[in-house]
């Protein structure tokens, strides 16, 4: 269980639901979420809804919980077939997250689905360690990873704390529209 | 000799606006100095100062084909200003929230309020959601705890989000 051969190997889950997915400027995306318990059933189906929702959202590679309303500290990610993303460890679900180290800033452009209107360039380490636990089980999980992956837990950390990538953008032009091609 | 002028250009974006200006610049021995464009709610909005010879009047008349479009063009002299007269660090000021009047003054008014002075600034208008993105001189001395706590406090009575973080500069 755990990690094996770099996937991060998640306890079996219920069935999950698509949730709808919660825009800024809801107050649940500006308030810091808090922990849980992660063998809490609630928590479990939580896990799974996230997962169910990520992955019927085209683009998605990453949902917080306070994404789909809940003001937990749980997110799913999966960053496996993204051309950016160099280490991977599968898709999961962390529960009670936190960085235990990051270094090497980079910066580049990113979306959310909570901010429909615009993208923005922020600054994130791309070396990152991460410390959390898996939903079902409580198994606590370190994840080291880099690159794409990196910048998504960071995404997704961030919105458990409260914060919206629009709080890291790197200045006043570094956010846009999202242009509309016709 | 040449002197500064200030050419606005605001209006219906088309392809070709910024080369035809520019042409006409260069043709009358202008030199451009500083600029800024961007598309706000679709409109072009162009602003830049040019060095030149030449007469504010002669440069609108030559772009009389772009006001006959629609487009609104001035040309006015403005003073020589020291470009790096800015003193203090630089801050960037964040702020979004449900759309509502008073977003932007209220905000800004706390920094002015500090003796800061907005140094670049961004608004947009997405769907419901208001987004200011501003970069801010603070003077050196300034408690940024207790600016950041009345940031904070304006925030709270507007109901939008705000954050002040140093800029950073990343000297390589
Ligand atoms: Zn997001």
């Amino acid at each position: 269980m755990g990690i094996v051969d770099g996937r991060i190997v998640m306890p079996p889950l219920p069935e999950g639901r698509v949730l709808p997915v919660v825009t800024a400027p809801a107050a649940v995306l500006s308030t810091p979420c808090v922990d849980v318990d992660p063998c809490d059933p609630g928590v479990v189906q939580l896990a799974a809804d996230l997962l169910a929702t990520q992955r019927v959202s085209p683009g998605c590679v990453g949902l917080a919980a306070n994404q789909v309303g809940v003001g937990w500290r749980v997110f799913s990610l999966d960053v496996t077939a993204h051309p950016k993303a160099r280490i991977t460890h599968g898709e999961y679900v962390l529960v009670n997250a936190v960085v235990e180290s990051a270094s090497r800033n980079e910066k580049s452009r990113e979306g959310c689905m909570s901010v429909p209107d615009f993208t923005g360039d922020v600054k994130r380490a791309s070396r990152l360690v991460v410390r959390g636990l898996l939903p079902g089980t409580g198994e606590e999980v370190v994840i080291e990873t880099d690159a794409f992956e990196a910048r998504a837990l960071q995404h997704e950390l961030d919105h458990l704390a409260g914060f919206l990538f629009l709080d890291r953008v790197v200045g006043p032009h570094a956010v846009f529209p999202r242009q509309t091609y016709l | 000799m040449s002197h500064s002028l200030a050419v606005t250009v605001l209006g219906h974006d088309r392809p070709g606006i910024i080369a035809e200006v520019t042409g006409v610049l260069a043709e009358l021995g202008g030199n451009l100095e500083d600029s800024s464009m961007t598309l706000l709610r679709g409109h072009f909005a162009w602003t830049l100062v040019v060095a030149a010879d030449a007469d504010p009047s002669e440069i609108e008349a030559r772009l009389a084909h772009l006001v006959a479009e629609g487009l609104v063009v001035s040309v006015l002299p403005v003073p020589d200003a020291d470009s790096s007269s800015t003193s203090g660090s630089p801050w960037l000021l964040t702020v979004h929230g449900a759309d509502r009047p008073g977003i932007v003054s209220g905000l800004t008014g706390v920094v002015a309020a500090a003796g800061g002075n907005i140094t670049d600034l961004t608004t947009r208008l997405g769907t419901g959601l208001y987004l200011l993105v501003a970069e801010a001189a603070l003077p050196t001395g300034t408690d940024v705890e207790a600016l950041q706590a009345r940031i904070a406090e304006a925030a709270a009575e507007l109901g939008v989000h705000a954050t002040l973080q140093p800029a950073d500069v990343d000297e390589l």
